[in-house]
């Protein structure tokens, strides 16, 4: 077993594009979730929305890179008023439900063969990342062995994630989201001292919802491809172990876990094949070596959930419902 | 307490000895031949002719795109087609290879196109014969079969959710791994079967240790939990980590391919103005008959007033003597059962048993609940039935039929945005 390629290739997830894709899209659950309260359970569809909105402006409309940028914000921020306003003024359960019912009504509407022509049904769209590539500044060559390609997406997608956790940081601290924090100790104090609750509760939700929009981008870009299969629940599910890893009420939080998640998933499937390939274990192939993560990351997430609420970096009293 | 459990699941158990048999001689259809099971998607189905022979070494070619996938057709008529990926596919029966004096019957289209919905198998009927022709249904007609398929489906998610709801009510536990308890029902029958037992004993294991998961959840996990006085949103985030590791301890053993129980291919009878399958008929009186009995538990025996007291106020109750604990222990060892139960007749609807067959539906089951009211166990009920009936329904106007679960999904959110408490819910408990 090669420990030196194992660790060197779980060492590249620290900064890989889709570690900075799930990083932006836990900021989004933690304004959600760790400072407003609000359960969102639906941010793999905020993704999808993002991902979507913006290939296929790109590939059915034609529209330049930014413009694409703008329509996918603009799309998740209505696909938070739509959420917002039959669930925003419910308790804390029917928000889940109807976000992960949400989040799957948009990955059945891209998956239906009705839509084949815009969304390209199951298959996905792809070939819509040239006009992101097209601004790379970086000339061809080896940036510490990653191509400029490679390099540009890894540039773009952690300046994103050090601007969005600037900007939450901010948000935090000023009156704003002391109310907000408010909201999620206790909403009728806070509408006793003469605040809209459900108005900051849906601007909290549109914020989230559009930093998911951008995690999604960042997610598909690399790929160059954007399938619904990739959008299912359990990426939602795999964000709250993120989340809940790196602290629920931090701005750091959400992007250490995100970094945590994937280096332990990356280790734990070098180690496991290397296992495998060298005949120690006998008793599993790759294929469930692959599935043992998953259930490492379902025990993992139960297991914080109940004895490290606060995750690696929270403050138990930012908690709202220990 | 146990006597009760003993006779739910003594009834139960009596309905399904009674139908393992009968099932037994109305379909002898046989198992489905392994063929080129290299994918995950199949399409497959049997060729028998007018007098119900099988038709042997028919070829049979299904396209999409560049893929083209070709199969014989088995001793047993069966032919089984493995597809890369879902989608709409043309399959092609060469009438050169049928044998000498069977044609295809009249109006039956050849080739002809067919998509998969939601499943990873796909059936495709091709009817043979002079004297049978291929009846264009009616709209009436088929409506008509599609509201007794919803019917049935919906009485087999209503199984599930009164089990929710029950646990939601008693405990205000918003229970993420209860799919998982459905998917586990239906792989126990498979892998009981598999291992050689009987299918009325597969189908009792099944049941019985649809219960016993329950049971071991709420005393290793649930119980503990409320002794500490978890929220009920971390219990919920905890109840996702569940369903995330059953989910895939359940794939590690079973893996990711579509199976089928016993008897899961049957052919439709005519009953009366509907054409049915046997097993949804069976799925139908099965699943009406055990939600009314527990119906009749709940409302009739002290036990069922217990519960009710209990999701009405847990304080109140244990101040009045009631076991809460055991009522709670009782209500879980319950909902297991009966997601097992309706695991088992979901393997049938579809028909198939996979091992996220459970969280495909989870989120129906969800609709059902919130639909008749969180924590109403008939809410839950007439909800699921809605659901059921409504999912089945929205093929018949026209919506496609891989879109058939959004319909449920919007009409959800459109209640909550109108009656948030849902159909039976009190206005107090949505706060």
């Amino acid at each position: 077993m090669d420990f030196g390629f194992i660790l060197a290739s779980a060492a590249s997830e620290i900064f890989s594009p889709t570690t900075a894709a799930y990083a932006l899209a836990a900021l989004g659950l933690a304004v959600h979730f760790g400072y407003s309260g609000l359960l969102n359970f639906g941010q793999a569809g905020f993704m999808a929305v993002g991902a979507y909105g913006f290939a296929i402006s790109t590939l059915t409309f034609g529209v330049p890179f930014f413009v694409g940028l703008l329509i996918a914000i603009i799309a998740s921020a209505i696909f938070a008023l739509l959420l917002g306003i039959p669930t925003l003024r419910l308790r804390a359960d029917y928000l889940a439900i109807v976000t992960i019912a949400a989040a799957e009504i948009v990955r059945y509407i891209v998956t239906t063969n009705q839509l084949t022509s815009v969304t390209g049904s199951a298959n996905g769209l792809a070939a819509f990342e040239g006009g992101f590539y097209a601004m790379n500044p970086f000339p061809e060559g080896s940036y510490f062995g990653m191509n400029n390609r490679d390099f540009f997406i890894r540039v773009v997608g952690w300046a994103l994630v050090a601007l969005c956790c600037t900007l939450v940081w901010l948000l935090m601290r000023s009156p704003w989201g002391r109310v907000l924090k408010g909201i999620r100790e206790d909403e009728n104090a806070v509408r006793s001292l003469g605040k809209n609750v459900y108005a900051y509760k849906m601007q909290a939700l549109i914020i989230g919802g559009v930093l998911g929009a951008l995690a999604g981008m960042i997610f598909t870009l690399p790929r160059g491809a954007v399938q619904p299969a990739n959008y299912g629940t359990e990426l939602t599910f795999f964000l709250y172990t993120c989340l809940l890893l790196g602290g629920l009420g931090t701005v750091l939080g959400p992007v250490i876990g995100a970094m945590i998640f994937w280096v332990v998933l990356s280790l734990t499937q070098g180690i496991l094949y290397g296992l495998i390939e060298s005949g120690a274990v006998t008793w599993l192939n790759t294929v469930q070596a692959g599935q043992l993560r998953y259930i490492l990351v379902g025990v993992a997430l139960m297991l914080l959930m109940i004895f490290r609420p606060q995750g690696v970096f929270g403050n138990k009293k930012e908690l709202a419902f220990a | 307490m146990l006597r009760l459990l003993g006779a739910i699941s003594a009834s139960i158990l009596a309905i399904l000895l009674v139908a393992a048999p009968a099932s037994q001689a109305t379909s002898p259809s046989p198992t489905p031949s392994p063929s080129n099971q290299t994918f995950q998607n199949n399409i497959s189905g049997f060729l028998r002719d007018d007098t119900r022979a099988p038709l042997a070494d028919v070829t049979i070619t299904a396209t999409k795109g560049d893929f083209t996938g070709t199969a014989k057709s088995a001793v047993n008529g069966s032919w089984n087609i493995g597809v890369p990926e879902q989608g709409t596919y043309t399959v092609e029966l060469d009438e050169s290879t049928l044998p000498e004096g069977i044609t295809l019957a009249e109006g039956q289209e050849n080739p002809r196109d067919v998509t998969f919905s939601q499943t990873s198998n796909l059936s495709v009927i091709f009817a043979f014969g002079k004297g049978i022709v291929v009846q264009q249904q009616d709209f009436g007609q088929n409506l008509l079969n599609r509201l007794v398929a919803g019917l049935s489906f919906g009485l087999l998610l209503a199984l599930a959710s009164v089990g929710l709801s029950l646990i939601f009510g008693t405990t205000g536990l918003t229970n993420f791994a209860h799919g998982e308890m459905v998917t586990l029902g239906a792989v126990l029958v498979f892998a009981f079967n598999a291992i050689g037992l009987p299918f009325w004993l597969a189908l009792i294991l099944s049941l019985l240790g649809g219960g016993l998961f329950g049971y071991a959840q709420d005393r290793g996990l649930w119980r503990p939990l409320r002794r500490r006085g978890t929220g009920l949103v971390p219990m919920m985030i905890v109840s996702i980590g569940l369903a995330l590791a059953v989910r895939y301890v359940i794939q590690f053993y079973f893996g990711g391919a579509t199976q089928q129980l016993p008897f899961a291919q049957s052919p439709e009878i005519q009953l009366g103005p509907v054409s049915i399958s046997p097993n949804n008929l069976w799925s139908l009186g099965i699943s009406a008959v055990v939600i009314a009995l527990i119906g009749i538990v709940l409302l009739k025996t002290r036990l069922g007033k217990a519960t009710r007291a209990v999701a009405d106020n847990p304080a109140l109750a244990a101040a009045s003597g009631i076991d809460v604990d055991g009522v709670i222990r009782l209500v879980w060892i319950t909902g297991g059962m009966l997601a097992s139960l309706g695991g088992i007749l979901w393997a049938y609807y579809r028909p198939g048993v996979t091992f996220d067959m459970g969280s495909a539906i989870l989120l129906l089951i969800f609709a059902g609940v919130t639909l008749g009211g969180l924590g109403t166990v008939f809410g839950a009920l007439i909800g699921s039935i809605i659901v059921g009936i409504f999912v089945e329904l929205t093929t018949v106007f026209g919506l496609a039929a891989d879109l058939k679960y959004v319909g449920a999904l919007f009409i959800m959110i459109v209640v909550l945005l109108f009656r948030p408490q849902g159909i039976l819910g009190r206005r107090e408990r949505v706060g």
